[in-house]
């Protein structure tokens, strides 16, 4: 689905989840590894302040994978 | 009996010309032009080949529709048994209009037909999975093999007799499993291949994973302040109550919504459906699955421009592959027409 959208829409699509290995497969080319299956963005086990600061910093690093010029797939982390 | 056969090649093959006849219209011959007449051989007095239908490989490409119905109704015409088209080889443009030929053939004259092709073909790609393509090389070298390929697949589907396995019967995978009675149980078979792997012996899966294809990066987002930013999700993430009845696994169909009023996912508002995970804490809060309440954050901070007001939802557990590359070129389409400039999608 992530590389159908970009290859249609022709803009980058970055996608946050938590096993790498199947992003890389199917072919997801700006990759944030997420924090766990049922709560990718977010650690509930944190609180409500952590949970949100957890989600704060995936979302500016997905930002900075969308803004930076890549040839191959790539694994943004922290 | 005398199968009637009709054979389907481009112009090339016809003799009629090469890229300077490729806008040839479909034409009808009476019996085999060119490789026809090792089909007719090959037949051995059980069939004959009753027409050629030829036509340009460059006005099938460029006038599909068009091509189809004429050749389609001329095939129609001389009332066949069984189609055979090409082989086309690594031919891309005569490989998609065999295998579309012969596809639309198998679909609406409910008669057998088969094609030929190298595997790399892109001919390929579209039509394995509606028509039989015998394996072939990758050029006209290889037409001493490639005829007798068509041909047995082509007697074994005329007679009715059983279909074996592709790799056997020498035609490229059309994507069909049969369920049979093993003498060995799974575990002993899984364990049987297991040992092999590890004594570095060759073994064969019994389930071959899909190839998924590889895209060249887009470009990045220049202006992240003014950047229009879509919300994707598999994570199964629903208006509460689930209005279009996605399912909670093997989606058919994705739900679009709009989030513009919304400041903040909430159990009261959305919630999960997904069948793949454990949904407790993705009821409590749908945003720790959909990141939408510091999405508005940082879009009220002016980090970024805007989020789309329409977000994208499906679950992605037992999805069909295809499926989800029809959803994602769905939404892909529907976000180029709205301007979007970047997209976050969340997975589970």
């Amino acid at each position: 689905m992530t590389r159908e959208i970009e290859r249609v829409a022709g803009i980058p699509v970055v996608q946050i989840a938590t096993i790498v290995p199947i992003m890389l497969t199917v072919g997801t080319n700006r990759i944030v590894p997420g924090v766990a299956i049922p709560h990718p963005t977010g650690n509930p086990a944190l609180g409500p302040e952590g949970d949100k600061e957890v989600r704060r910093e995936l979302l500016l690093r997905s930002f900075k994978a969308m803004t930076t010029p890549i040839t191959e797939q790539t694994i943004f982390e922290k | 009996m005398t199968y009637r056969i009709v054979h389907y090649i481009n112009q090339f093959y016809a003799g009629i010309g090469g890229e300077d006849a490729a806008d040839h219209k479909p034409e009808l011959r009476k019996g085999f032009v060119g490789p026809g007449m090792q089909l007719e051989k090959l037949f051995d007095g059980e069939g004959k080949v009753v027409g050629t239908v030829i036509c340009g490989d460059g006005y099938y490409g460029e006038h599909t529709d068009q091509a189809r119905v004429e050749c389609l109704e001329m095939i129609k015409g001389l009332q066949p048994d069984i189609l055979f088209a090409g082989p086309a080889f690594n031919a891309g443009r005569y490989g998609f209009a065999c295998g579309d030929i012969a596809a639309t053939v198998g679909e609406e004259l409910n008669i057998p037909a088969v094609s030929a092709m190298y595997p790399e073909n892109p001919g390929v790609e579209l039509y394995s999975k509606k028509t039989y393509i015998a394996i072939t090389s990758d050029s006209a070298r290889g037409m001493a093999k490639a005829i007798p390929a068509m041909v047995s697949i082509g007697k074994k589907l005329l007679k009715g007799e059983k279909m074996g396995p592709a790799r056997l019967e020498g035609y490229i995978h059309r994507g069909i499993r049969k369920s049979f009675f093993h003498e060995k149980s799974g575990a002993e078979r899984a364990v049987e291949m297991l040992l092999a792997k590890l004594k570095g012996e060759g073994f064969r899966t019994e389930y071959e994973m899909p190839v998924f294809n590889k895209i060249q990066p887009a470009p990045p987002v220049k202006d992240l302040s003014k950047a229009t930013i879509a919300l994707v999700s598999s994570g199964g993430i629903v208006p509460k109550g689930n209005p279009d009845h996605i399912r909670v696994s093997s989606a058919e169909s994705f739900g679009a919504y709009d989030i513009s009023e919304l400041k903040n996912m909430t159990p009261d508002n959305y919630e999960s459906i997904h069948g793949g995970y454990d949904r407790e804490w993705a009821n409590v809060d749908p945003d720790v699955v959909l990141p939408l309440d510091v999405m508005r954050e940082l879009e009220a901070e002016g980090v970024i421009g805007k989020i789309h007001p329409i977000f994208y939802t499906t679950t992605g557990t037992g999805t069909a592959v295809a499926n989800a590359e029809r959803f994602g070129k769905e939404i892909g389409e529907e976000l180029k027409k709205a301007g979007v400039d970047a997209a976050i999608l969340t997975s589970t």
